[in-house]
C-alpha cells in the first residue's frame, strides 16, 4: 500500500481550512451590492390566500422590493418539478400538482412561501416582512398520513382527490397471498416510521445574482448537487439556458439528503436578482429549516410475514402509506417505492414479496430523501417483523436469521423485488457481529443490569441496502427523469501536478481526500500534488452530485476511468519517446517502462512533454494530458451488514440508554478506513436518533409544527450515544473498477431496528409488545404502563 | 430581533432609573432566555437595561449559616464555588446541571428567578431551602415569591439584588431533564432544615411548588423509602409533547426518592 | 441607531459602529469578516457559534455585541499560531473529529473551555460537557477521541 494510497488512513486535506475557520459556506459569501431577502411564510397549515397587501412593507426603511406569487405568474415562472414519475397499479401516472415557488392562491403548510421582502439589511427585511398584510381564509388541514387517506379528509390539492399522489405496487401478489394462506405461521405488525427533520447544522442559504452585461445568472446555494439545481431551475422553473446560469455550492455543512432538492428559495433568489438588479442573499433561520426543509420517513405500514413449519420465510406482504407533504419534492416519489419496496427481500431467501405504497399529500413540509431514503424504512420494517417472528415462535433471533439468510454461494442472487445482488456474505456479517458483541454472554450481562434495577435488552438488525445510485437505463425504466452517472476530469498540469474536476459534491464525506488517494495511488504521484475541485458548474463537468452513498462507487469509478485514459495516453507518448511499441509499455508507481528493460519515463516527464510537445507522436496523438470520463454504473452496489445494540431501560423513568453498539459492515474495498469509520459512526447516531430521541410532530388540529426548534426536537447529543464498536467484512463489489460499495448511509439504515429490537427485548419481562419510535422516556414509560394495565385486566 | 435602546448603568439605583424611563423596559441579566425570545421576535422590549456593569449585584458570600448569591452571579460560578459546595452541595450540583456549559457561563440566578420559567431549576432550590429573595425594594420569602406561570411577586421594575439560602442539615436535588432542551420536566429539591423538611417541585406545574405530603412523610424519617409511596396527583400538572401530567406526577415521586437518596 | 462597539478579538483591538440589536456572532462575521464562527440555530442550542469572551466559552448568538464591549474575545481564527495548529485543532485533524466542519469551531472552542477546568477529562466528562454542542455528522465518537487526545497533548494526563 502506498503511504497515501488506497487503503491508507490518510488525514484529511480539507481539514486544513475547516479547523482554522477558513472554510467558505454559502453564508460566508457576500457579494458587492447585495440586498437581503426574508420570506413571508404562511402561519396557517391550509388557507386560501385572499389578498396580499404589500403597500406598507414597500414603504418600510431600506426596502428594495416585495414580490409575490402574482409577480411570479406574470413572469411565467413554472412550478418546481418532480424528478421521478411513479405509475399507479392501474398504470396511471402519479398526480403532480404544480408548485409555484411563491404560492399564488393557496397556502398548503405552515411555512409555505407567500412573498419575499428584499431590503438593504436582513433586519430591515425582517422588519418589513411583518408589514406584508396577507388575508387568509383558513381551511381544515390534514397532517397525518393515515388520516389523509380517510374519506372526508381535507383536500390538500383540488386536482388530487383523496390526497392521492399514487398507489404503487411491486411483486407477485397472487404468490404472496397463496403462501400466506398455507403458512404454518403468520406474523403481523403495524408500524409507524416517525417523521424526521434532517437538520444539517449549516442551515440552507443562497445568493442570487444577475449580470445584465452578459445576461448571466449565478446562484450560490448550499446544495449537494449544483448541476442538478442548474438543470431543474434553469430548464424547468425559470427558463434560463445552462450557458447563462452558473450554480456554485461552496463548502456545504452537512446535507443528509435535505440539500439534494431544488427548493423554492433558490428559484426566488435567482429570479428576484434580475428583477431588483442586485445580488439577493438569504440564509435560513433554524426555525425556517424546521418548517421548510424536506423531512424524512413518515410511513404507516402493515406487514405480514409467512413462515413454514421449519421457520423458513415463505412470503412477505407489506402495505404502506407514505406522506409526500404538501408538494412533491425533487425525489420524493422514488423514496417509498423504488428505494423501499425493492429492499424488502433484505438478506433473506423469502421467495415471494409483495409491497404496495400509497403516497398521500398532507399539509406539512415535503417528505423526501433523508439519509438512507427508503432503505432505513425497509430495514426497520423487515427486522422488526423478523424479530417479532423469533419471539412469537420462541426461537433465538440469530438462529432464525441464520436459517433464512441468503448464502454467499447463491450470488449473484435475484430477489423477488427486482434487484439482483452481485455479492455479499450476509451470514458472516451476522456471525461476526454476534461474536463481537458476545451474544452468548448476554444473559449474564442482563443479570448484572437486573441487580441494579435496570432492564437490559439486545437487538439485531441485519441489513442490506442498494447504493451507488444508479444505472441510468434502469432508472429511466422505473420513472426517473434523469441519468444517474457521474463525471470526472483529470487534468495533468505541465509540471506534474493534477487537478481533478468531479461532479460529486461532498458535504462531509471527505472526497477531497479519498479522491486524491485514488489519484495518488493510481498515478504514482504525491497526494500533495492533487487538488479536487467540486461544486461550481462553471468549472466541473456535468454531474449528478453526492447522495445515495454514490460518491465513491459512481464518482470514484468515473475518476478511475479518467485516470485510465490518462495512463493510456501516457503510454502512447512514452512509447514514442522510448522508441518502443505501445504494447510493451508498462505503467507502475508513476513510471512508464519498456517491459523487461530499464528504459523508463516518469509520468511527470510525460506530462511535461504533453504540454511542450517537441518530441511527441503528433501523427497519432493530440498534445495535452487532460482526460474526462463519465461512468454509468452497471448495477446498484449492495453494502450489507449486521448491527447489534445493547440497551438498558430504567423502568422507573422509561429512560433508554444505548450501552453498546456493534456494527460489522461490508462496504466492499475501502479507500480510507478512518473516513469509513467516521461515516458509520455518524450514520449510527442518526439511526439511534430516530429510535430514541427524534420525532417531528404537527398538531393534528391546527397543523402547526410542534417540534419547531432544538428545544423540542431532540437531536442526539454526545451523551446520548456510546462509543461504537465498528469493523468491516470486505467482499469487493464485482462490477465497478474500485470494488467499492459505499458507506454513507449504512449506519442509519441498520441502527434504528437494532435499538428498538433491543428495547423490546429489554421490556419483554413487562409484556410490552407494541412500540413505535421514538423511545423517548415518556413513550417507553407509557408503553410499560399500558402493558401492566393490560396484564391487570 | 426588534430594535431597542441599550443602557448600561453601574448602580442598582441607576438601573431602576433607566428601567422606569423606558416604556417597555427589560433588565438584561445573562440574557439566555430573553435574547433567544427577542431573536424569535416573541419579545419586544423598548429598552434593555444591562446589569453587567452593576458590581453590587455580583458575588457569593457564605457566612453564619447563610449562602448569599448576588443576582448577577452566573450558574457556573455557583457550581464551581468551593464554599457553596461545602455549605449546600445540592445547590452547587443544581447550578452545575442548568442548561449547558455556555448557558452556565452567562445565565444568572437573578435572571432565572425573575423570569420564573416553570421548568427552571433554581426555583426548586429557592423554595426547597426557604431562601429569601432580596430586591432593591424589599425582602421576599420564597414561599411568597412564585405566583404562577412566569409570574412572581416582583413588581414592575423591581430588581432582584441577591438571594440568601439558609444552610440546611442536608439537601438533595434530582432532575429529570427534557432530553432536547435540558430544562426540568420534573425537578425535586428536598431539604432537612432547622424549620423542618421542605420539598419543592419544579417543571411539573405552572411554577415551583411545595409538596406537603412528602414533607410530612420525610419528617418521620428522611429516607428515600419514606417518599417512595407518596403519590402526587396529576391534576393541574403541565402536559406537553414531552410528558403528560400523569408521567410528571409519577416522576415527582421518583425524583423525590432520588433527591433524598442523593442528599448530603 | 448605531453604537460604537470595541473589543479585543484574537489579540487585536477592533471597533465598529453597529445597531444595538447586533449579536456578537454577527459582529464577528459581518463586521470583522471572521466567518469561522457559525450560526446553526436560533435557540442557543447547537453551539456552532461558541467563542470565548473574558476567557469563558459563550454562545455568541446569545450575546449582544455591545455586551462584549471592551472584552477580550477569542474565536477559532485566533487559535493557530504562526501557521501551526493549536494542539486541540491538531487532535481533531489526527482523529477525524470533523466531517462537514460546520460545528467544528464551536466544538473546538467548547473543548478548550473544558480542558481549562479539567485537564484530563474522562470520556463521560467529555460527553457531558458537549451537551451544548450538536454535531450531525460524526456521531461524536471521534470528537470525544479528539478532545481526549487534545487534552493530553496540552499537558493533561
Amino acid at each position: 500500500m502506498a503511504e497515501n494510497g488506497i487503503g491508507a488512513r490518510v488525514r484529511r486535506k480539507e481539514d486544513a481550512r475547516f479547523l482554522v475557520g477558513k472554510s467558505t459556506y454559502t453564508d460566508d459569501i457576500n457579494r458587492p451590492g447585495q440586498a437581503h431577502a426574508v420570506f413571508v411564510r404562511s402561519p396557517h397549515a391550509h388557507a386560501t390566500i385572499k389578498k396580499v397587501d404589500i403597500s406598507k412593507a414597500l414603504k418600510a426603511p431600506g426596502v428594495v422590493a416585495v414580490l409575490t406569487g402574482a409577480n411570479m405568474l406574470a413572469d411565467k415562472v413554472n412550478g418546481l418539478p418532480a424528478g421521478w414519475q411513479i405509475h399507479s397499479k392501474d398504470g396511471s401516472p402519479m398526480n403532480e400538482p404544480p408548485h409555484i415557488p411563491l404560492a399564488p392562491d393557496k397556502a398548503r403548510y405552515v411555512g409555505d412561501h407567500i412573498a419575499v421582502v428584499i431590503a438593504e439589511t436582513r433586519n430591515q427585511a425582517r422588519d418589513a416582512a411583518e408589514l406584508v398584510d396577507v388575508s387568509y381564509e383558513p381551511l381544515k388541514a390534514v397532517v397525518n398520513v393515515a388520516e389523509a387517506d380517510k374519506g372526508g379528509a381535507p383536500q390538500v390539492h383540488d386536482q388530487a382527490p383523496g390526497n392521492l399522489c399514487y398507489d404503487w405496487h411491486l411483486g407477485d401478489k397472487a404468490a404472496v397471498d397463496a403462501a400466506l394462506a398455507k403458512a404454518a405461521h403468520v406474523v403481523k405488525l403495524d408500524l409507524v416510521n416517525n417523521r424526521l427533520v434532517p437538520n444539517a447544522i449549516e442551515p440552507r442559504a443562497g445568493i442570487g445574482e444577475y449580470d445584465a452585461a452578459t445576461d448571466r445568472y449565478t446562484l450560490y446555494t448550499s446544495s449537494q448537487n449544483p448541476h442538478v439545481i442548474r438543470l431543474l431551475m434553469g430548464a424547468f422553473v425559470l427558463g434560463i439556458p445552462e450557458h447563462k446560469l452558473r450554480v456554485v455550492s461552496p463548502d456545504v455543512g452537512g446535507g443528509f439528503g435535505s440539500k439534494i432538492f431544488h427548493y423554492a428559495e433558490e428559484a426566488v433568489l435567482t429570479w428576484a436578482a434580475k428583477k431588483v438588479g442586485r445580488p439577493v442573499k438569504w440564509t435560513a433561520e433554524r426555525s425556517e429549516s424546521f418548517l421548510c426543509d424536506a423531512h424524512g420517513r413518515d410511513h404507516a405500514t402493515h406487514v405480514e410475514l409467512a413462515l413454514d413449519k421449519d421457520h423458513k420465510f415463505t412470503a412477505l406482504k407489506v402495505s404502506t402509506k407514505a406522506a409526500m407533504g404538501a408538494y412533491l419534492s425533487t425525489f420524493a416519489p422514488a423514496i417509498p417505492t423504488w428505494l423501499y419496496g425493492t429492499l424488502l427481500a433484505g438478506v433473506y431467501t423469502t421467495p415471494a414479496v409483495y409491497v404496495e405504497t400509497k403516497a398521500l399529500f398532507t399539509n406539512t413540509s415535503a417528505v423526501d430523501a433523508y439519509r438512507g431514503a427508503g432503505r432505513p424504512e425497509a430495514c426497520y420494517l423487515l427486522e422488526r417483523v423478523v424479530e417479532r417472528a423469533a419471539w412469537q415462535l420462541g426461537i433465538d433471533p440469530v438462529e432464525l436469521r441464520r436459517k433464512n439468510v441468503i448464502p454467499a454461494s447463491a450470488m449473484p442472487y435475484q430477489t423477488p423485488v427486482a434487484l439482483q445482488y452481485d455479492c455479499g456474505d450476509f451470514g458472516k456479517n451476522l456471525n461476526d457481529a454476534a461474536k463481537v458483541v458476545d451474544w452468548a454472554g448476554f444473559a449474564k450481562r442482563r443479570e448484572e443490569s437486573k441487580k441494579r434495577g435496570q432492564l437490559r435488552g439486545i437487538g439485531i438488525s441485519h441489513y442490506i441496502e442498494a447504493c451507488g445510485i444508479a444505472p441510468s437505463a434502469v432508472v429511466g425504466a422505473l420513472g426517473g427523469r434523469a441519468g444517474l452517472y457521474e463525471s470526472a476530469e483529470v487534468r495533468f498540469h505541465p509540471t506534474g501536478s493534477v487537478t481533478v474536476f468531479t461532479g460529486s459534491h461532498p458535504h462531509g464525506q471527505s472526497n477531497e481526500t479519498t479522491f486524491a488517494q485514488i489519484v495518488a495511488d493510481k498515478l504514482g504521484i504525491p497526494i500533495e500534488n492533487v487538488e479536487i475541485v467540486h461544486g461550481d458548474t462553471d468549472r466541473i463537468p456535468f454531474g449528478m452530485g453526492t447522495y445515495g452513498s454514490r460518491s465513491l462507487a459512481v464518482g470514484g469509478s468515473a475518476l478511475v476511468k479518467a485516470i485510465d485514459k490518462v495512463i493510456a495516453k501516457g503510454k502512447k507518448i512514452a512509447a514514442h519517446q522510448l522508441e518502443a511499441s505501445e504494447a510493451d509499455i508498462e505503467f507502475k508507481d508513476g513510471v512508464f517502462r519498456v517491459a523487461g528493460t530499464d528504459k523508463q519515463k516518469a509520468i511527470g516527464e510525460i506530462a511535461l512533454s504533453a504540454y511542450v510537445p517537441h518530441n511527441f507522436p503528433h501523427e497519432t496523438t493530440e498534445p495535452g494530458l487532460d482526460e474526462s470520463a463519465f461512468y454509468d454504473p452497471k448495477n446498484f452496489t449492495f453494502p450489507s451488514g449486521c448491527h447489534i445494540a445493547e440497551v438498558e431501560v430504567d423502568p422507573e423513568t422509561g429512560t433508554t440508554k444505548v450501552l453498546r453498539f456493534v456494527a460489522v459492515d461490508d462496504f466492499g474495498n475501502i479507500i480510507n478506513p478512518m473516513i469509513v469509520e467516521g461515516q458509520v459512526h455518524g450514520g449510527i447516531t442518526q439511526g439511534i436518533g430516530q429510535a430514541l430521541t427524534e420525532n417531528c410532530v404537527y398538531d393534528a388540529q391546527s397543523g402547526q409544527l410542534l417540534t419547531g426548534s432544538f428545544m423540542d426536537y431532540c437531536m442526539p447529543k454526545a451523551d446520548d450515544v456510546p462509543s461504537f464498536e465498528v469493523s468491516t467484512n470486505v467482499v469487493p463489489c464485482t462490477h465497478n473498477p474500485l470494488g467499492v460499495k459505499g458507506c454513507g448511509e449504512a449506519g442509519t439504515i441498520g441502527a434504528a431496528a437494532a435499538v428498538i429490537n433491543a428495547l423490546l427485548d429489554a421490556l419483554k419481562p413487562l409484556g410490552v409488545k407494541e412500540f413505535d419510535m421514538p423511545a423517548s422516556p415518556h413513550r417507553v414509560w407509557q408503553a410499560i404502563q399500558n402493558a401492566s394495565r393490560k396484564a391487570a385486566d | 430581533m426588534y430594535s431597542f435602546a441599550y443602557h448600561k448603568p453601574t448602580s442598582v439605583k441607576d438601573a431602576a432609573g433607566a428601567f422606569a424611563k423606558g416604556s417597555e423596559a427589560r433588565y438584561l441579566a445573562g440574557g439566555h432566555t430573553l435574547l433567544p425570545s427577542m431573536r424569535l421576535r416573541l419579545s419586544h422590549p423598548s429598552d434593555l437595561v444591562d446589569l453587567a456593569g452593576v458590581a453590587e449585584l455580583k458575588g457569593i458570600k457564605v457566612d453564619g449559616g447563610t449562602v448569599t448569591i448576588g443576582a448577577m452571579t452566573p450558574h457556573g460560578e455557583v457550581a464551581s464555588n468551593a464554599a457553596v459546595a461545602k455549605a449546600i452541595p445540592a445547590l452547587a450540583k443544581l447550578a452545575g446541571g442548568i442548561g449547558d456549559p455556555q448557558v452556565r457561563n452567562r445565565g444568572t440566578i437573578g435572571g432565572s428567578l425573575a423570569n420564573s420559567d416553570p421548568a427552571a431549576d433554581y426555583p426548586a432550590a429557592v423554595l426547597g431551602l426557604g431562601a429569601t429573595i432580596k430586591t432593591n425594594k424589599r425582602e421576599i420569602k420564597a414561599d411568597d415569591y412564585f405566583k404562577g406561570l412566569f409570574e412572581t411577586a416582583l413588581e414592575d421594575g423591581e430588581l432582584i439584588t441577591s438571594v440568601s439560602f439558609p444552610v440546611p442539615e442536608k439537601a438533595g436535588y434530582a432532575k429529570f431533564a427534557n432530553p432536547a432542551s435540558r430544562y426540568a420536566i420534573v425537578g425535586v429539591f428536598v431539604a432537612k432544615t432547622k424549620g423542618g423538611v421542605r420539598v419543592a417541585v419544579t417543571g411539573a406545574g405552572p411554577c415551583a411548588f411545595r409538596q406537603a405530603a412528602m414533607e410530612k412523610a420525610l419528617s418521620g424519617g428522611f429516607t428515600a423509602d419514606a417518599v417512595a409511596n407518596v403519590k402526587h396527583a396529576a391534576s393541574g400538572l403541565n402536559s406537553d409533547l414531552h410528558a403528560s401530567a400523569e408521567y410528571r406526577a409519577h416522576l415527582v415521586t421518583v425524583m423525590a426518592k432520588r433527591a433524598v437518596a442523593a442528599a448530603s | 441607531m448605531a453604537i460604537s462597539v470595541s473589543m479585543t478579538v484574537n489579540g487585536k483591538a477592533v471597533s465598529a459602529p453597529v445597531e444595538e440589536r447586533t449579536l456578537l456572532v454577527h459582529y464577528l462575521r459581518d463586521h470583522l469578516g471572521l466567518t469561522g464562527t457559525h450560526v446553526g440555530c436560533d435557540t442557543s442550542q447547537c453551539g456552532a457559534c461558541v467563542v470565548h469572551v473574558d476567557g469563558k466559552s459563550v454562545k455568541s448568538c446569545t450575546v449582544l455585541a455591545v455586551q462584549a464591549q471592551g472584552a477580550p474575545v477569542t474565536t477559532i481564527e485566533g487559535l493557530a499560531k504562526d501557521g501551526k495548529l493549536h494542539p486541540m485543532q491538531e487532535a481533531f485533524r489526527e482523529n477525524h473529529g470533523l466531517q462537514c466542519g460546520f460545528c467544528t469551531p464551536g466544538m473546538v472552542m467548547s473543548a478548550l473551555d473544558l480542558v481549562k477546568n479539567n485537564p484530563s477529562p474522562s470520556e463521560s466528562e467529555i460527553r457531558h460537557h458537549l451537551e451544548g454542542n450538536i454535531c450531525r455528522c460524526t456521531g461524536y465518537h471521534n470528537i470525544v477521541k479528539s478532545i481526549a487526545a487534545g487534552a493530553k497533548a496540552m499537558g493533561g494526563r
